[in-house]
């Protein structure tokens, strides 16, 4: 357990004299930019903004002299699926509304949390929910519930900040976004004139059983969400590390490794052995970067995943998976727009691929699939930049296991998001 | 700009015309138990098992993969009884922390492919006299096909249809593919069994401590399992007007496949109106032959000897590509590669039909592997 902090705390080690931010650049991108005209608790310049800092960077409504700041986003769409030809008909969704608010206990002693209503009151979740303190800019001690920093999306997944209805698959399927739990870690980052470093680090509580015993009939790390306890308890007693480093060249892009991994397993229980310990690892690469010229905005994560499943369990659980996805969005019309004076239009794509289940059958070694692969081209128009209504086509492939003609699904959807 | 729909005779899965709202809505109950219940730990999964969910061996309906092969293993006496405590299947997965079990060494063991389970409430309702009726027709065949139905012993929750025919205590069986099992509900009753570590009021048996324990599924899902496979439709035959089909059918009769593979049986009374006094085209006869040293696993079920396996219906067989990973797995255990294949290994009483379609020319063995696939 200790070797694995190690890097952290060298990382931190070397670069506590640190520089102090630099340049505020204003060019916007077709991403949004969530501090756009708001107060914003952190007031980190545009191109040192990182998935790091996404939690504060959104924004936030201050009112009179109360320390508090809330804000909150709300997204609802309709959609029309069919697959293979049947369809369930138009259905109306809210898939979820979220509230945060921000307090600042002291110049350097912050708190903030997002909770998160899903599908009405189905699952009311909070996400976050941490004290953090501010020692420089390199050392900050964070303690509460925090949302683990694996890829991109987990830390920065609120709805206005996208051009697609849906979560990405890998980070939702893959990566349980999105994923939190108690826990305390450091982060931190360092500046140069050209670049900016970034550092997570965090023990928290993790994942259970249930990624390999659940109704998916695959493993499914997600699965672990719902079992409310781990809020209150580790499963097995071991913790969870999830580690990021993350660097920015400026006005150019951002590149991100992350690990998360921990023992999944009951393995003792009252002092009894039950099992050996099983081991579950999770690495993502992120990244994020502007075309110069054409601004064409390009976010993609891509995941891979270790389980240790036991041999004589069933083949139906992988104890291999990767998957990842890659939006394009290309801004095509900026200004103003039916009366409103920062409006953009962006025409963009997601690419989108899942493999649950990566390997071959002990008895006939061919391939295991029990995959997906999906396109969404997708329009969006952003009448201000907090503000998203988008619309998407989704073609998608679900093959089970065996490798038999895959499901095909598409789905219109007609939605938005917004900060509120 | 959507997916269109796959046409009705590419699929295996869907019920049979007609049902009744209330019909439709078991039909559907059972399709969701029978498809989408995914056993657990915690469900009562185990904890020893072989997969975790009917559709997981049975997918879309249709013929399954070698990755959930059953495995059965040892002989049993002239009394039904076998020679090992822990029954007659492995249950070679175990939940985490378990140990599977293992075949017991030096014992002759088979393996079973799972079978599509369309059209099987037609097979349910064929008449013991019919079954005889085609195993005494065998007795003067000039190319030495006989057969005979599985005379087996019944599980106390299996209640024998009251015209039911009998020897001393046995009654004809006809599922499986030693034609061990008596009927739908039967079989569902060992499948949530044996092959889940299931267990229900009708077998309550853990399948690890061999005790009764509560029952881990309900008597309601287990009679919806049963009407869902009832009322699943009969695979319906593609191209049935293409000439070399119908060239290929003609040769499948002439060469003597059909005295096994029964083009035509006929239903007796059934609640359900598509089912019932309805003749239907399955290819089999129900009854157990005896195919010959290459098939024979020195494994028996019931009155069905090593060599002998139970006539396995064909509609459906185009489609097992489908359903078994764009690959096919045929005969009992999956080691014919090819419908080529399959009829290659014919022996026994299929012997001399099997060398007359051997000698025939290319093209027409070509139409009556084209015939198959069309089924
Ligand atoms: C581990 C894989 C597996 C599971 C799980 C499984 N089956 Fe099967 N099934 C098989 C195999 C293999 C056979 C052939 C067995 C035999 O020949 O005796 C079979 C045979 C059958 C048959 C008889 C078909 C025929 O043509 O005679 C029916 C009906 C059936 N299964 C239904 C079910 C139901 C219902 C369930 C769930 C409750 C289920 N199966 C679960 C593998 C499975
Ligand atoms: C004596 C009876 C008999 C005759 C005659 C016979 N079969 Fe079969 N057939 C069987 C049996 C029994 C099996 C299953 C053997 C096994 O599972 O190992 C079978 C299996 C098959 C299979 C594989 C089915 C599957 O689902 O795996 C095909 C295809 C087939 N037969 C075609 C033919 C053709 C074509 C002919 C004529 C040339 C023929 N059979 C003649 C009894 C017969």
């Amino acid at each position: 357990m200790r070797n694995k902090l190690l890097p952290v705390c060298l990382l931190v080690a070397t670069s506590v004299f640190g520089q102090v931010p630099v340049a505020v650049d204003t060019t916007s991108n077709a991403k949004m930019d969530a501090l756009f005209g708001r107060d914003t608790t952190l007031h980190t310049p545009k191109d040192e903004k990182m998935n790091l800092d996404a939690a504060y960077n959104r924004p936030f409504l201050r009112t009179g002299k109360l320390p508090i700041s809330i804000g909150g986003y709300v997204e609802a769409n309709t959609q029309y699926a069919n697959t293979d030809g049947v369809s369930e008909g138009l259905s109306f969704q809210m898939p979820r509304m979220t509230i945060f608010m921000a307090a600042t206990i002291n110049r350097r002693i912050k708190f903030l949390t997002e909770i998160e209503f899903e599908d009405g009151t189905k699952e009311i979740n909070i996400e976050f929910a941490s004290v953090d303190f501010q020692f420089n800019s390199l050392l900050n001690l964070r303690t509460g519930i925090v949302m683990n920093p694996i890829g991109s999306f987990n830390q920065n997944h609120d709805g206005p900040k996208w051009e697609f209805v849906d979560r990405p698959l890998s980070s939702t399927r893959i990566i349980p976004s999105t994923f939190s739990n108690v826990g305390f870690g450091l982060y931190g980052k360092k500046y140069t004139r050209n670049w900016v470093f970034a550092y997570e680090g965090y023990l928290t509580n993790g994942f259970d059983n249930s990624i390999i015993a659940n109704t998916q009939n695959r493993t499914f790390l997600p699965a672990a969400k719902v079992n409310p306890n781990r809020f209150e308890e580790s499963f097995n007693g071991v913790p969870l590390v999830t580690l990021k480093a993350a660097v920015k060249r400026r006005k150019f892009g951002e590149i991100g490794l992350s690990w998360m991994g921990g023992v999944y397993n009951k393995f003792r229980d009252d002092g009894l052995v039950l099992d050996q310990r099983r081991r579950v690892d999770v690495w993502a690469v992120d990244f994020n970067t502007v075309l110069p010229g054409s601004r064409t905005y390009l976010n993609g994560e891509f995941v891979w995943a270790r389980v240790d499943v036991p041999s004589t369990y069933s083949q139906q659980f992988g104890r291999r998976q990767q998957g990842g996805w890659l939006d394009v969005v290309q801004p095509v019309l900026r200004g103003r727009m039916l009366g409103w004076n920062t409006a953009t239009l962006n025409v963009a794509a997601r690419l989108e691929r899942v493999d649950y289940n990566v390997g071959t059958f002990n008895e006939t070694n061919e391939n295991i699939y029990d995959e997906i692969w999906s396109v969404v081209p997708a329009i969006s128009f952003r009448p201000s930049p907090t503000t998203v209504i988008r619309a998407n086509y989704r073609y998608q492939w679900d093959t089970d296991i065996l490798g038999n003609p895959p499901a095909r699904t598409a789905t219109f959807q007609v939605g938005f998001s917004t900060y509120f | 700009m959507g997916p269109t729909a796959p046409r009705e005779d590419e699929l295996l899965d869907g019920p049979v015309a007609g049902l009744t709202p209330a019909q439709s809505a078991r039909h559907l109950a059972g399709d969701i138990a029978f498809n989408d219940e995914i056993f657990t730990p915690e469900t009562g999964l185990g904890p020893v098992f072989v997969a975790n969910s009917c559709g997981s061996c049975h997918p879309g309906d249709g013929k399954g993969h070698p990755f959930t092969t059953l495995i059965r293993f040892g002989h049993t006496d002239s009394l039904g009884q076998n020679e090992f405590d822990h029954g007659f299947q492995i249950q070679n997965r175990a939940i985490p922390g378990y140990e599977p079990e293992q075949l017991p060494e030096g014992t002759p063991f088979a393996k079973f492919t799972p079978p599509s389970n369309s059209g099987l409430g037609y097979l349910e309702l064929v008449s013991d006299e019919d079954i005889l009726g085609m195993a005494a027709a065998n007795a003067k065949n000039p190319d030495g096909v006989r057969g005979h139905p599985n005379w087996n012993l019944l599980p106390g929750y299996v209640t024998p249809r009251p015209n039911s025919r009998r020897q001393g205590d046995r009654y004809i069986t006809r599922f499986g593919k030693k034609g061990s099992v008596y009927n739908l509900f039967h079989q569902t009753v060992v499948a949530y069994n044996q092959d889940m570590g299931i267990t229900s009021t009708f077998d309550p048996s853990d399948v690890y401590t061999l005790k009764s324990i509560d029952p881990e599924v309900s008597d309601r899902k287990v009679r919806d399992v049963v009407f869902y496979l009832q009322t699943l439709k009969a695979p319906i035959q593609r191209n049935p007007d293409d000439p070399a089909v119908l060239r290929g059918q003609q040769l499948f009769v002439q060469t003597g496949c059909e005295s096994c593979h029964k083009q035509t049986l006929k239903t007796g009374y059934s609640p359900v109106a598509a089912l019932a006094n309805t003749e239907f085209h399955p290819y089999t006869d129900l009854l157990l032959h005896n195919m010959g040293p290459g098939l024979d696993d020195g494994y028996t079920e019931g009155s069905a000897g090593g060599a002998e396996w139970r006539t396995p219906p064909l509609w459906g067989l185009g489609l097992a590509q489908n359903s078994q990973g764009g690959q096919v797995y045929l005969m009992h255990d999956g080691r014919a590669r090819s419908i080529r294949e399959a009829i290659r290994m014919h022996g026994g009483e299929a012997a001399s039909i099997q060398k007359r379609f051997e000698e025939m020319p290319a093209a027409s063995q070509a139409d009556v592997i084209a015939f198959l696939k069309s089924l």
